[in-house]
C-alpha cells in the first residue's frame, strides 16, 4: 500500500483539475445568480457572452503579442482581461437598452426575459464565430508549467507524478481574489447593499431612493467582469472554442441552482460541487487504488462509473435530483 | 387656523384608467400630531393615504406638504420632501440586517446617519441587540419596529403608516402605539390607517371616519369615540 502515490495521483488526474475547473464554473455561476436575483430571470446568454469575451481577451492577446508586450512568465492574455471586460461592459449595456430595457418597463413575465436572452444568446454566438471561427484557438503564452511531473518526481523521489500547470494555479488564484472582492463590495458598500436590497424588495427599494437603472448598470457590470475571467481562465486551461463554451452553460446553471438561485456563497459551493461530481464520476480510479488495494488485490477494470463523453450527464443528473428533491438548493435560494 | 403640515383636499382618484374609489376625500395632520384613519373594510382608508402619497392618479383634489403643491410628485420624489412611507406588507429588506436596512433607509441622505440610527436604537431598544440579525428572522412585531425605523431614517417631517399593528399581538399592539406617540412627540407628525379603530382613535389627535370613499365623520380623536353615532357604527357599540 502506498497512500502517498495514490494521494498525488488523485491529486494530479482529479483534484488540481477540479479544483480549476470549479473555479471557472464558480465565476460564471455567480454571474447568472446574480442577473437572477436582482434582474430576476434565467439568463442563457451567460456560455456565449463568456465566448464573446474571451474572444475579445484573444484579439487583445494576439495584438500585444504582435507588439511584442508581454508580462512573461505570465500568459500575455492577462494583460488584456480589461481590454476584454471594457468590451463586455459596453456589449452588456448595449444589449440591455436594446433588449431587456424594453421589457423591464412593460413588467415581462420572466419567461419572456428568459426568451429574450435566447435571442441575444444566438446573436451573441454567430458574432463570436464570425470573429474567431468554429475551430480552437490556443492563446496560452508564458511559462507553461509551476512544476511538471519529472520535476516533482525528482524533488519526491515518488513513484507517481504530479504537474501545476500554471493556467491552473492563475485561475484558483484569480477565483479565489475575486470572491473575496465580491463579497465585500456585496456586504461592505452603498452600491453593493443596494443592490441586495434591490434584490430583497424592489418597491421598498424604490421608496428608498434607490434608483433600480443604477443597480442594473452596476450589476451588468460586475456579471461583464465575471464572465470575462471566468471565460479567459477557461481558455487558458483548455483551449478556446466557441461551442464549449454553450456547453458551460449546463454546468453553471446546475451549480447555481444546487447552491441556491440568488446565493453567492450557494454558486461558488454548488461549482465546485459539480465540478468534482463531473470529474470524479468520470475518472479512471484504478491507478489510485492499485496504490491502495493491499498487496495481490489491485483491481483489474478501470474503475471508472461513465465514460468521459458523459461528464453533462452527470450535471444533469444533479440539476434533475436537485429540482426533484431540494428545489430551493443547498443555501435556500428562491425557486424558478 | 394655520396650513396643517400635510393636507391632501378634495381627493377624487382611484388605480389606473380604473373606477373612482376617493370621492371628494380630505385628509390633514397638523405638525407633531397624530391623525388615524378608521373605517370599514374596503372603505377607501389605505386608498386614501395612497392618494396622499402618490401612488394612484388623482382626477381631483391637490396634496400640499408644508404648503408646497406636490400633488404631480412621485412617491420616490416625495420622500425626498420629507415624507416616511410604511407599507402594510413587505415593508423590510428581509435578507439584510437590522442595521443595513436603517442604512437602506437613509440611502438618499449624504450626511452623517449615526445620530438618526441612534435615535431609532433609543426608540427601539431590542433592534439594538439585533443589529446584526437578518430582518426577515425577526418577529412580527420587531420586523414592524424595523419598518418603522427605516422609515424613520430619512429624517422625515411626517409619518405614514399604513396598519402598522396587522397581525401583531395586543400587547405589541399597545407597545407600538406607544412608540408611535413618542415619534409624534419628536415633533413629526403621523397619518396612521388602523384597523383596530378604538385603540387607535385613543391616541389620535384627530380621526377620520370613511365610507365608501368619503369622509363620513372627522374630529378629534376623543370626540369621535364619545360620539354615540360613530360608537354603534363602527366601534361595535
Amino acid at each position: 500500500m502506498e497512500p502517498l502515490n495514490a494521494l498525488v495521483s488523485v491529486s494530479n488526474f482529479m483534484l488540481i483539475p477540479a479544483l480549476a475547473y470549479g473555479s471557472q464554473l464558480a465565476l460564471g455561476a455567480l454571474g447568472i445568480t446574480l442577473i437572477f436575483s436582482i434582474l430576476r430571470f434565467a439568463h442563457f446568454a451567460h456560455g456565449d457572452t463568456m465566448a464573446l469575451g474571451t474572444a475579445a481577451v484573444i484579439g487583445g492577446t494576439f495584438f500585444f503579442q504582435s507588439q511584442g508586450i508581454g508580462i512573461s512568465p505570465l500568459p500575455t492574455a492577462l494583460l488584456a482581461i480589461p481590454i476584454g471586460i471594457v468590451v463586455m461592459i459596453l456589449y452588456l449595456l448595449a444589449a440591455d437598452r436594446m433588449v431587456y430595457r424594453y421589457f423591464r418597463q412593460v413588467k415581462a413575465k420572466p419567461l419572456t426575459f428568459v426568451m429574450a436572452s435566447l435571442g441575444v444568446m444566438f446573436v451573441t454566438n454567430g458574432l463570436t464565430r464570425l470573429f474567431m471561427g468554429v475551430g480552437e484557438t490556443r492563446f496560452e503564452d508564458g511559462e507553461r508549467f509551476i512544476f511538471t511531473v519529472r520535476e516533482f518526481r525528482e524533488f519526491t523521489g515518488l513513484a507517481e507524478g504530479m504537474a501545476l500547470r500554471s493556467a491552473q494555479a492563475i485561475t484558483i488564484i484569480t477565483a479565489l481574489v475575486v470572491m473575496v472582492i465580491l463579497f465585500w463590495f456585496l456586504n461592505r458598500t452603498r452600491a453593493g447593499k443596494s443592490m441586495r436590497a434591490y434584490s430583497d424588495n424592489e418597491d421598498l427599494a424604490l421608496l428608498s431612493g434607490i434608483n433600480p437603472e443604477r443597480v442594473v448598470v452596476i450589476t451588468w457590470t460586475i456579471t461583464a467582469i465575471l464572465l470575462v475571467l471566468a471565460g479567459t481562465l477557461y481558455g487558458l486551461d483548455k483551449g478556446f472554442r466557441p461551442f464549449n463554451y454553450f456547453q458551460l452553460l449546463l454546468p453553471m446553471f446546475a451549480a447555481a441552482i444546487l447552491g441556491g438561485l440568488g446565493s453567492p456563497l450557494g454558486a461558488i459551493v454548488g461549482a465546485y460541487v459539480v465540478a468534482f461530481a463531473e470529474l470524479g464520476i468520470t475518472f479512471a480510479w484504478r491507478r489510485v487504488f492499485s496504490y491502495l488495494a493491499p498487496e495481490g488485490m489491485e483491481p483489474t477494470s478501470m474503475m471508472q462509473l461513465l465514460p468521459v463523453d458523459y461528464k453533462f450527464a452527470v450535471t444533469f443528473a444533479i440539476l434533475v435530483i436537485v429540482l426533484l428533491f431540494r428545489p430551493t438548493g443547498i443555501f435556500r435560494g428562491k425557486v424558478i | 387656523m394655520a396650513e396643517p403640515v400635510l393636507i391632501g383636499e378634495n381627493m377624487t382618484g382611484g388605480y389606473g384608467n380604473g373606477p373612482d374609489i376617493l370621492h371628494d376625500c380630505t385628509i390633514a395632520v397638523e405638525k407633531g400630531e397624530i391623525a388615524v384613519i378608521v373605517g370599514p373594510n374596503g372603505a377607501g382608508k389605505s386608498t386614501a393615504m395612497k392618494a396622499v402619497f402618490g401612488m394612484l392618479n388623482l382626477r381631483q383634489g391637490s396634496v400640499r406638504l408644508g404648503g408646497e403643491d406636490i400633488t404631480a410628485l412621485s412617491p420616490q420624489a416625495r420622500v425626498r420632501k420629507g415624507m416616511g412611507f410604511v407599507p402594510q406588507t413587505s415593508n423590510i429588506f428581509p435578507s439584510m440586517t437590522v442595521e443595513e436596512n436603517l442604512e437602506m433607509g437613509a440611502f438618499i441622505r449624504d450626511d452623517d446617519i449615526g445620530s438618526t440610527m441612534e435615535q431609532v436604537y433609543t426608540l427601539f431598544p431590542i433592534l439594538r441587540d439585533k443589529r446584526r440579525q437578518a430582518a426577515g428572522e425577526l418577529s412580527g412585531g420587531q420586523r414592524q419596529q424595523v419598518a418603522v425605523g427605516r422609515a424613520l431614517m430619512t429624517q422625515p417631517s411626517v409619518l405614514m403608516l399604513d396598519e402598522p399593528t396587522a397581525g401583531v399581538s395586543p400587547i405589541v399592539m399597545d407597545e407600538l402605539f406607544d412608540r408611535i406617540i413618542e415619534i409624534a412627540r419628536t415633533g413629526i407628525s403621523i397619518l396612521m390607517v388602523e384597523q383596530n379603530a378604538r385603540q387607535a382613535l385613543g391616541i389620535a389627535d384627530k380621526g377620520y371616519v370613511m365610507v365608501q370613499g368619503e369622509n363620513r365623520y372627522t374630529d378629534t380623536g376623543e370626540a369621535l369615540l364619545a360620539d354615540p353615532e360613530v360608537r354603534k357604527s363602527f366601534l361595535g357599540g
